[in-house]
């Protein structure tokens, strides 16, 4: 007998043997089961396929949403009016002065009021300017939609009339555009699309974990309370390679979660629609892979950080409240990144978590990354996740273990 | 065989275990008998090497608990004070996982389950999720569990506690037969009758240090009484914590 085997059972063979035990004991529970298979990967999924096209759908009616728009002196421009009312514009004849209009705009009694001066039309009659206040709040956001069309329909009245008047003197209308504007939106269907998939990183991230916190709680704390913790400390086996046997299932179960998350978000966009809405989402199987793989280094971390909290506690209960706050940890730096608009840069890569985002990001918008940026958020997590999973054998060594 | 010798281990300001010194041989059932909190769970720990002691060293069949606590292990079958089963797996399950924790090849361990689930009358649950295992139940999984690579020395921590008359029997009954085998087989209690009706040999703790040793007639000679329990009252001074 070798002296590796004298002294214990071998390395591989027991953490093998922890990790199947632990995996298959936790499949036949109902909770990790539910938790890690079905309810965050296929609920989160089709719950945010749900709300994305509800909002689209929203998007999509608001462009022709009847503008409203109070008008003081209506009866000074007929025309311009009743070429209004064929935008759908609501008129809603008032009777103000400068002040009252002012006073309207300002306190949003009305978003938009449009005074028609006094010498209005005989100055349009006479081929002069023609004078028209429009009073709009700018600092309120929820009106500059329609102040935007409101705007772009009174320029379109008058360019219509300047044309309808060089046509009348024989000139072709053509002169007054000696300079044509084309806008070119270089925003592609692909990254317009990812302002509305802002949140599927985080859910992809948050689910991954799900997956593995009742595993990471059962075998720790769960294994405690139930008295078979002690039991297992006595098998000739380094309490560090028992902790590695549960962090290696943990990871199973997180990665499992991992995979259904992705391939569930690929579906359910599939069935969207985002394409009515100008939008197009890069998330075909090849992407599917890449996201998995750029989040995989991800799982080690985040299930020895788990194990790490997990252990500290001294109840099944305590640690389901404290791992309740350790899954808000990885949205921590999405939150900054959003508040603060960071871009990806070298040293953010490092972030775990917020380099996952950022990769994950960039491929739904269909944007090569640099490779280095890619090394680095996986270099970077797998570090982090070799420290953690130390720190938990360290933890798994101490006697105070027993509780 | 097991030999302890001036183990002492402290919790804080807490002084579980003062002065410790025992022998368990082998073919002889030991009982460690006390009262509650004496120090009969804390001298086990470290025994079965999941405390290290202050002070002092423990030789199980020559191999130190505190410098070699895995190839101690080896040597010794443990069933802590209320051992838990794993409830999603089945009795053979809980067997055969600490079979292979203790290094046996897929076959060994195999037969041994089988083997155990026999000699404990287990048949009739051996497959079933221990989920709802009884209290007797639950002790035979543990309890076969302990013995999957046939341990020299066995080691329990108040096996009785919460059995009913039955499974206490059995317990009994397989402790003899340990013992009869050759097992060096020590255990801890505080009921009296418990002890005087299965052990050879008795060793008395009271606050952390062994007050007295020997078979329960030499303790009967020793206090000069006839009836055992007197005699551990006078070893112990007092009868608080006594079942």
């Amino acid at each position: 007998m070798s002296q590796a085997v004298a002294r214990g059972t071998p390395r591989v063979h027991a953490i093998l043997s922890v990790f199947r035990k632990e995996f298959r004991e936790n499949l036949r529970d109902r909770r990790t089961v539910i938790s890690a298979l079905i309810f965050g990967p296929l609920f989160g999924p089709l719950l945010f396929g749900a709300a994305l096209s509800l909002s689209i759908e929203r998007g999509t009616a608001d462009s022709d949403r009847p503008v409203t728009l109070a008008v003081s002196h209506a009866e000074r421009a007929p025309n311009l009016l009743a070429f209004l009312r064929q935008y759908r514009v609501m008129i809603e004849p008032v009777q103000y002065d400068d002040s009252a209009a002012r006073a309207a705009a300002h306190e949003h009694r009305h978003a938009l009021v449009l005074v028609v001066t006094g010498d209005f039309g005989a100055r349009l009659a006479a081929g002069e300017p023609a004078s028209l206040l429009l009073y709009a709040d700018s600092s309120d956001a929820s009106s500059s939609r329609d102040v935007g069309r409101v705007t772009a329909l009174l320029g379109q009245y008058g360019s219509t009339l300047a044309r309808l008047r060089m046509a009348a003197r024989g000139i072709d209308p053509l002169v007054l555009a000696p300079v044509v504007v084309q806008d070119i939106d270089v925003s592609t269907p692909a990254s317009r699309s990812v302002l509305a998939l802002g949140t599927l990183s985080y859910l992809v991230l948050l689910t991954t974990l799900m997956g593995g916190m009742y595993l990471a709680i059962d075998a720790t704390a769960g294994e405690r309370e139930r008295g078979s913790l002690e039991p297992l400390l006595t098998v000739p086996v380094r309490r560090e390679h028992l902790i590695f046997g549960k962090i290696l299932a943990t990871c199973a179960y997180m990665t499992l979660s991992l995979v259904l998350t992705v391939t569930a978000f690929a579906v359910v966009l599939r069935f969207v629609g985002l394409e009515r809405f100008g939008m197009s989402v890069n998330f075909g199987p090849l992407v599917a892979l890449q996201v998995v793989l750029g989040c995989l280094p991800l799982v080690p971390a985040g299930a020895a950080l788990m194990t790490i909290v997990a252990a500290f506690t001294r109840s099944y209960r305590e640690a389901q409240t404290y791992l309740g706050l350790v899954l808000l940890i990885p949205t921590l730096p999405l939150v900054f990144a959003g508040a603060l608009g960071l871009r990806p840069a070298a040293s953010l890569m490092a972030v775990p978590s917020l380099g996952q985002h950022f990769l994950i990001t960039s491929l739904l918008r269909d944007e090569p990354m640099p490779a280095a940026y890619v090394a680095i958020s996986i270099l970077a997590t797998l570090v982090l996740g070799a420290l953690l999973i130390l720190v938990a054998g360290r933890l798994y060594r101490r006697e105070a273990l027993l509780g | 065989m097991i030999e302890a010798t001036n183990l002492r281990k402290h919790f804080g300001p807490v002084e579980a275990v003062r002065d410790v010194t025992l022998r368990a041989h082998d073919g002889r059932i030991t009982g460690l008998l006390g009262p509650n909190g004496a120090g009969k769970s804390t001298t086990l720990r470290i025994l079965y090497t999941v405390l290290v002691p202050d002070s002092g060293d423990a030789l199980i069949d020559g191999t130190s608990a505190v410098r070699e606590p895995l190839a101690a292990r080896r040597l010794m079958g443990v069933l802590p004070h209320g051992a838990g089963v794993y409830p999603n797996l089945t009795a053979r399950e809980n067997i055969l996982y600490f079979g292979a924790l203790h290094g046996l090849e897929r076959r060994e361990r195999q037969t041994r389950a089988a083997e155990l689930i026999q000699l404990l009358e287990m048949e009739e649950f051996a497959d079933r999720i221990a989920k709802g295992f009884s209290q007797g139940q639950r002790v035979k999984t543990a309890l076969a569990r302990a013995l999957v690579h046939r341990p020299p020395n066995v080691l329990l921590d108040e096996p009785t506690n919460g059995l009913d008359v039955m499974a206490v029997r059995t317990l009994r009954r397989l402790l003899g037969r340990l013992r009869d085998e050759g097992h060096c087989v020590l255990f801890s209690s505080h009921v009296m009758q418990e002890v005087g009706a299965l052990c050879d040999a008795v060793v008395v703790i009271a606050h952390g240090t062994v007050v007295a040793s020997g078979t329960p007639e030499e303790l009967r000679a020793r206090t000069g009484v006839s009836n055992l329990e007197d005699a551990f009252v006078r070893l112990i001074g007092t009868t608080e914590g006594l079942g």
